[in-house]
């Protein structure tokens, strides 16, 4: 096949060069006075500096209403070098143009390959009523459709939720399916492979408290009551809702992102179709796992918060260990570390539901693993939000 | 001379099976319509598959071949009509039933869909451990057994992020047969798949029929497996959103005269 009626060289190295020395032009002729003809020579590529589009239609528009009898627009490319896919779009664009303007479309000197190119681009017409084209919808309407999908929302979340506490229930009284295997695999995940990144931010909160708490505790001689800020806030508060936090962004959406991929890849309906429930396959270990496993973290990240006040306490506030452990033993009592591990208990379930509801509900796409994933974080903190101000409700009415 | 039959008769498909009525069909399907919400996908969907045939699910990309399959196997509800299990309603069923059909079914999904977090011995052991009170030791024969019928002998004890696609679909089809189901559902087993682990696949196929009668369906667009392996095969069209013909795919070539059908089968016409 000749060079110029090939689909130009499309190597890389020839898009990145620049062809300056066959420069990319067309004509524009009347001939018969009834045919507008545009003849299409030089180098017309993806490097080439063509023509604007808007200029050429002008010209074809003045041509136009000079000769009043013009039937047909013709194109030829006698002296074309070098084409890609630049050209052809120039040529659907004239082949529009004849259309438009009730014009004969003549190709019969184009090259023998563009003619074929031309023909296959437009053997398949144009969808027009796609279901992809959505119409715009008034505001009130998509007020309306997003309360509808807020309330299908909430249904479905009431549904898992039941689902879960079926399968709870029959994990409690033995009849629960689940690979064991699967869920000390999880133990693992959701415990010791959590704990560096608890040590670590739970150590900078127990800093940060001591910190912010000696410089007002300072001014009134009470540096030593640091110990009991410190001990108080991680054993009752800090220590449960960091972890939870800290296991929603890391374990809830992980849980999300496996389960997503999973429905997309259709594992979840293979589960179906033996007739396993997915939901005690695949959520009912992460729940259990999770609940176990989030109060041991807690009651870590409640020693390191305590170890990072004591740090502040001895370096800046010449407090000496031991005056720290005593104080931080006499002002935290029992009750504050129960408060607190039944705080991170429900937290626990709450971000496994949460990061498993969003991954059974994921679509069927990969990006909709990333919404899922994004959307598991978002109401897992949300959740454990609210149920620490319960907790804050409820406790203060019971004088705990 | 080939004719279209759109406009004739479009709430009746031309029938040109080749199975007897008086046989009580083991699958049957009645007046079923699918659809995506308000969206139809498909209407008013009537056929009868007997026992121990391969029956072909045929039509154009996005015509709903494959929701027609999950509609089969349960996994989408109809909006309309039923389907019916050796002459027991299927879709009405109660849960309990419907389980117990279900286990009954082997389906091998497009992509494979094999457990990603077990072992290709341990996705094919699973439905036996759950199912049956065999021995350790007789699930591990089964499951070599399994992988070897598709050629994956000495995998078991690879995840299937370690092997390729066709190998997972391959594996997917070995615990599609873990139970020896009553019926095998295959979407698009080729796809994806060279032409000669293509062939092996339309040969088991084939074989499985023979030797267990089982009832296969499957979910197409190879011209060759359908021409090789189907008895029978239903052709779906996404312009009237009803099915065109139903019958044996030679049967369909040679004898429906429509013309979506003929370009269907012949690659747009294209001679062999």
């Amino acid at each position: 096949m000749q060079a110029k009626e090939s689909f130009g060289d499309l190597r890389p190295d020839n898009f990145l060069m620049k062809s300056v020395s066959n420069p990319a032009k067309v004509q524009l002729g009347v001939r018969d006075s009834t045919d507008l003809h545009l003849e299409f020579a030089g180098d017309w590529r993806v490097s080439s500096s063509v023509q604007p589009w808007e200029t050429l239609c002008q010209e074809l528009d003045k041509k136009r209403s000079e000769q009043v009898d013009v039937k047909t627009l013709s194109v030829s490319a006698g002296s074309i070098g070098a084409w890609d896919s630049v050209w052809m779009t120039y040529l659907l664009r004239l082949k529009d143009y004849s259309e438009q303007n009730e014009l004969k479309w003549d190709t019969s000197s184009l090259p023998e390959g563009a003619v074929r190119l031309l023909n296959l681009a437009l053997t398949v017409p144009e969808k027009k009523d796609a279901r992809g084209k959505q119409e715009k919808q008034s505001k009130v309407a998509q007020v309306g459709h997003g309360f509808l999908n807020a309330i299908q929302g909430f249904k479905e979340a009431v549904t898992f939720f039941g689902e879960c506490s079926i399968a709870l229930g029959s994990f409690c009284v033995g009849k629960a399916k689940f690979r064991s295997r699967d869920f000390w695999t999880l133990v693992q995940e959701c415990g010791i492979e959590a704990l560096p990144i608890v040590a670590l931010i739970s150590f900078l909160v127990g800093l940060i408290l001591a910190f912010v708490g000696s410089l007002q505790l300072q001014q009134f001689g009470a540096s030593i009551y640091v110990a009991n800020l410190v001990g108080v806030a991680m054993a009752r508060e800090m220590g449960a809702i960091m972890t939870g936090i800290i296991m929603c962004g890391r374990t809830g959406a992980a849980f999300a992102a496996q389960l997503g991929s999973m429905k997309v890849n259709e594992e979840i309906a293979a589960f179906k179709t033996f007739g396993f429930n997915p939901i005690e396959f695949l959520a009912l270990p992460r729940m259990i796992a999770l609940a176990l496993m989030m109060p041991l973290l807690c009651i870590f990240a409640d020693l390191v918060g305590i170890l990072g006040g004591m740090v502040v306490g001895v370096g800046m506030l010449d407090l000496s260990f031991s005056e720290y452990w005593s104080q931080t033993v006499r002002g935290v009592e029992l009750r504050h570390f129960i408060v607190g591990l039944a705080k991170v208990a429900v937290f626990g379930v709450l971000v496994a539901i949460t990061g498993c509801l969003r991954g059974m509900q994921c679509g069927s796409s990969s990006s909709s693993v990333g919404l899922a994933t994004t959307s598991a974080v978002v109401l897992g903190i949300t959740c454990i939000i609210i149920a620490d101000a319960v907790f804050a409700i409820m406790l203060n009415a019971l004088n705990l | 001379m080939s004719t279209d039959i759109h406009n004739s008769n479009p709430s009746q498909p031309l029938d040109l099976s080749n199975t007897d009525p008086n046989i009580e069909p083991q699958i049957e399907v009645k007046n079923l319509t699918m659809a995506y919400g308000s969206f139809v996908i498909m209407r008013d969907l009537n056929f009868r598959i007997p026992k121990g045939q391969v029956f072909i699910i045929m039509g154009g990309s996005g015509c709903g071949k494959s929701t027609l399959l999950r509609h089969l196997i349960g996994a989408i509800p109809p909006a309309e009509g039923s389907i019916f299990y050796e002459s027991e309603n299927f879709t009405t069923a109660s849960d309990a039933d419907r389980a117990k059909r279900m286990r009954k079914f082997g389906v091998l999904f497009q992509s494979g869909a094999l457990w990603s977090s077990m072992t290709l011995a341990e996705n094919v052991a699973l439905p036996l451990e759950e199912y049956t009170d065999l021995k350790k030791s007789e699930i591990h024969e089964l499951v070599r057994l399994k992988l070897a019928l598709v050629g994956l002998k000495g995998f078991e004890d690879f995840y299937p992020s370690e092997i390729s696609g066709g190998m997972c679909k391959r594996a997917g089809l070995a615990r599609a047969m873990a139970l020896d189901p009553e019926i095998l559902f295959f979407d698009e087993p080729s796809a994806g798949l060279d032409p000669v682990s293509s062939k092996l696949l339309d040969d088991l196929i084939l074989e499985l029929k023979e030797s267990l009668n089982t009832t296969i369906v499957v979910v197409t667009h190879e011209l060759a497996s359908i021409f090789a392996i189907g008895d029978n095969g239903i052709f779906l069209d996404p312009k009237t959103r009803r099915a065109l013909a139903i019958g044996s795919p030679h049967a369909l070539l040679e004898k429906s005269g429509i013309a979506a059908i003929e370009e269907f089968l012949t690659r747009g016409g294209e001679e062999n």
